[in-house]
């Protein structure tokens, strides 16, 4: 018995043991240590970098592009959540209860949903390099050619600080949309038919069906991907960093945080600041992560 | 059945897991402490054959990088010359396109390669090399005799220039093999064709820009509108010649208002006038490659770029195309430097690693490769002047070699540098963005240079970066 009950210990640490010592080496360790480095002065080749205390985050509250930065971040945080859950309801609705008899979607709704979710299915470094061709300034733009044929002079998307924020922007929604149909999908066939079907017997119209049955019963589905497109948002790099000029540019118009890290590090060689950044970045993303979960908590409604 | 488990937390703890966590948690990101040094092995005497010391059959590591120039001149050329001196030696040949990513954790764990290429947009930053004593100090190279000849000293086998720029904290570490050479480049054939001559002045220039405009044949003038320090360059150089070298110096050196002074107005204000009515459509948002094939096929006439270009190029410049290049013209009528002066800088940056197993041998392969031969086959395979006094002389050259070559005579010691860029990252980032500001007249030039400075002091102000100097 005693032996049996060994046996099973060992069972169950063997098949543990990697796994866990894995994630503890290469996750925990390495974030733990980013705390400890954002407190020395480590450029990245020495063995003995010094201990230098806070300075380090001193000097970042008189970064003005970490903050230009962080300001990207934020209005992406606040932006793109909310332009892709709502476009992507909207499909999601159509797809699945928007057709004439409100229980169904609209024709050819099969092939919708297989085709939003293309954009999911290219790797990001793909997405940042295609667009880069699509907002080419010249006459080999796919936008601005057809522009240019009509006579109106190019768009810099990439070029004009005033607009590149948006092509970066218009990048991470595309992308996004169509998980989040799917997402939204697969909330809205557990939710039961005949709720929309008492709905229409009321004669609730689509603009009702939407608002009172579909929306409250999402909610909870809704919050999940506020959630990740939050994190999204605040951890966004390779869409940056291989689409826009200069990395985040131009003129810092696009530069987000994880750049800014990129950039002390690797290229400025300073990892112990660019820890630091790190570190202030962990920290908007657990608060963000808390405090969405906490004033989005609602009701759940059973059924 | 009782549910305490049979294997304490304790004997766990103990037991598989945590040893080895330990002493993978100390290897992972934080540096590693150097390994105990391993050069007990006593040096090799020298000799007249072997001035630095070359131990017979110690391995040799060599990482080169993968960029405009290939790896096929190391290879081909400078590996199979060290051979023939070192049978015996190893090569380990590699390369990579990311100096960086590759060779920084081989740093931060004590056993770095011998001879390293650190080039590329990604190169090591060479001030923290230099920090953490981490590059040989290359002077013995400079006092050996060279390959070619006993009696004269590397030293005097190349431009003094690269002695000035590799020397980090007095000592000469870092060599330039490249001899860059800056300036306006063009057509050979479509300025003959069209009948346009070269401008010596900078109101011949704006006068060309005009013609070719009007012409409505190709636009006059583009840059690599992505990457803005293809801008700066001429306009840092059209300062230099109107106020002096040291205009570039005081940049360099961070001195106050060093931005803000009276030449670089009149040069930001000649540049920021090309910007606003000379460029090529579109040319902001266009990179170096496709602004120099916009030029391949005659669209644009001219763009700044440096004796790279013609290699960079050459799968899709025509075969008539006849690349040349000609210096700033004169700006002032009372400039400080003379027709002719060029900004000239060598890249293409070789390190020999301090702390390597042997280092002796990656000197030894820099005195190879500073060979005429060397040299000479090199400029010939990936058509770039090498800072090896004299090497490219009685060679088939490229016609962009050529004018290169023949300016770069007729400048003698009309040369400028600047340096500011290479050390102080965070500035040059600035100087980017700034300069595609003023280019795209979203920044005066007055607000240009006050940007520059501001972003200089807040450097200079900065305890935490190294600060460099030069004369």
């Amino acid at each position: 018995m005693i032996f049996n009950r060994y046996r099973r210990g060992l069972f169950i640490i063997s098949f543990l043991a990697a796994p866990v010592m894995l994630y503890l080496v290469y996750v925990i360790s390495p974030y733990l240590q980013a705390f400890y480095i954002a407190m020395t002065d480590w450029r990245g080749v020495t063995a003995t970098p010094t201990f230098i205390g806070l300075d380090n985050f001193v000097r970042l509250f008189g970064d003005e592009t970490f903050w230009k930065a962080v300001t990207h971040n934020v209005l992406l945080l606040v932006l793109l959540p909310l332009i892709t859950i709502v476009i992507a309801l909207f499909f999601a609705f159509l797809l699945n209860v928007g057709g004439a008899q409100g229980v169904t979607g609209i024709r050819g709704s099969k092939i919708y949903r297989v085709v939003f979710f293309f954009p999911q299915v290219l790797a990001v470094a793909v997405v940042a390099v295609l667009f880069q061709q699509v907002f080419r300034p010249d006459g080999s733009g796919m936008l601005n050619g057809p522009l240019m044929a009509l006579g109106v002079s190019p768009i810099g998307f990439l070029s004009d600080p005033q607009v590149a924020f948006w092509s970066v922007l218009g990048v991470m929604v595309w992308q996004a949309v169509g998980f989040y149909v799917v997402l939204f999908s697969a909330g809205l066939a557990s939710i039961p038919r005949d709720m929309f079907e008492a709905a229409q017997i009321d004669g609730a119209g689509r603009m009702s069906l939407f608002f009172r049955v579909t929306l409250p019963l999402l909610w909870d589905t809704v919050q999940v991907a506020w959630v990740y497109l939050g994190i999204l948002a605040l951890d966004v790099f390779a869409i940056v960093w291989v689409m826009t000029d200069q990395h985040g540019g131009p003129d810092w118009s696009t530069t987000v945080m994880a750049a800014e890290i990129y950039r002390n590090a690797f290229q400025y060689s300073r990892f112990g600041y660019a820890s630091a950044l790190g570190v202030v970045m962990f920290v908007f993303t657990v608060g963000f992560a808390i405090l969405s979960l906490r004033l989005s908590r609602r009701e759940r409604i059973e059924y | 059945m009782p549910h305490t488990p049979h294997i304490s937390r304790r004997e766990l703890l103990r037991g598989a897991a945590l040893v080895p966590v330990a002493g993978a948690l100390a290897a992972c990101a934080t540096p590693a402490a150097p390994p105990a040094a391993t050069s007990s092995s006593a040096p090799v005497a020298t000799s007249a054959a072997n001035p630095l010391g070359v131990p017979a059959d110690k391995p040799l590591e060599v990482w080169i990088f993968d960029g405009g120039f290939g790896q096929d001149y190391a290879t081909g050329i400078h590996q199979p010359l060290f051979k023939s001196k070192y049978p015996n030696v190893e090569i380990k040949h590699n390369s990579t396109k990311e100096i960086t990513k590759v060779l920084q954790p081989r740093f931060a764990g004590g056993n770095p390669p011998e001879v390293i290429d650190n080039s590329g947009a990604n190169f090591m930053d060479f001030g923290a090399l230099a920090q953490d004593s981490q590059l040989q100090d290359l002077t013995a190279l400079l006092d050996a005799p060279s390959w070619d000849d006993p009696n004269t000293k590397v030293r005097d086998t190349i431009d003094q220039s690269v002695i000035d720029i590799g020397t980090y904290d007095g000592k000469f570490s870092v060599l330039g093999y490249v001899n860059y050479i800056h300036g306006i480049w063009y057509s050979q054939k479509a300025f003959r064709d069209n009948q346009w001559q070269i401008p010596k002045t900078w109101d011949e220039f704006l006068a060309l820009c005009e013609t070719i405009k009007k012409s409505g044949k190709m636009a006059p003038f583009t840059y690599a509108g992505k990457f803005p320090q293809y801008l700066y360059e001429p306009l840092l150089t059209m300062a230099a010649k109107i106020g002096g070298n040291e205009v570039l110096v005081n940049i360099d050196n961070l001195e106050d208002g060093a931005w803000t002074a009276e030449p670089m107005k009149t040069a930001a204000t000649a540049w920021a006038e090309v910007g606003a009515k000379y460029l090529m459509q579109g040319t902001t948002g266009l990179d170096h490659i496709q602004t120099q094939t916009a030029q391949n096929k005659y669209r644009v006439a001219m763009l700044p770029s440096g004796s790279w270009l013609e290699n960079e190029q050459k799968s899709t410049t025509p075969a008539d195309f006849e690349y040349g290049m000609f210096p700033i013209p004169d700006v002032t009528g009372s400039d400080k430097l003379p027709y002719g002066t060029l900004h000239t800088q060598p890249g293409e940056n070789f390190i020999v690693s301090a702390k390597s197993p042997n280092p002796q041998a990656g000197m030894e392969y820099l005195r190879a490769m500073l060979s005429k031969k060397a040299a000479g086959d090199f400029s010939e395979l990936v058509r770039t002047l090498t800072v090896v006094k004299g090497a490219s002389e009685g060679r088939k050259n490229s016609p962009g070699v050529e004018s290169a070559s023949k300016a770069i005579t007729e400048a003698g010691a009309n040369v400028v540098y600047y340096r500011w860029n290479n050390w102080y990252g965070p500035l040059k980032d600035e100087g980017v963005a700034a300069t595609g500001e003023l280019m795209a007249g979203r920044l005066s030039p007055d607000k240009y240079l006050e940007r520059m400075q501001k972003k200089a002091d807040e450097i200079k102000n900065d305890s935490s970066i190294k600060k460099y100097q030069r004369s």
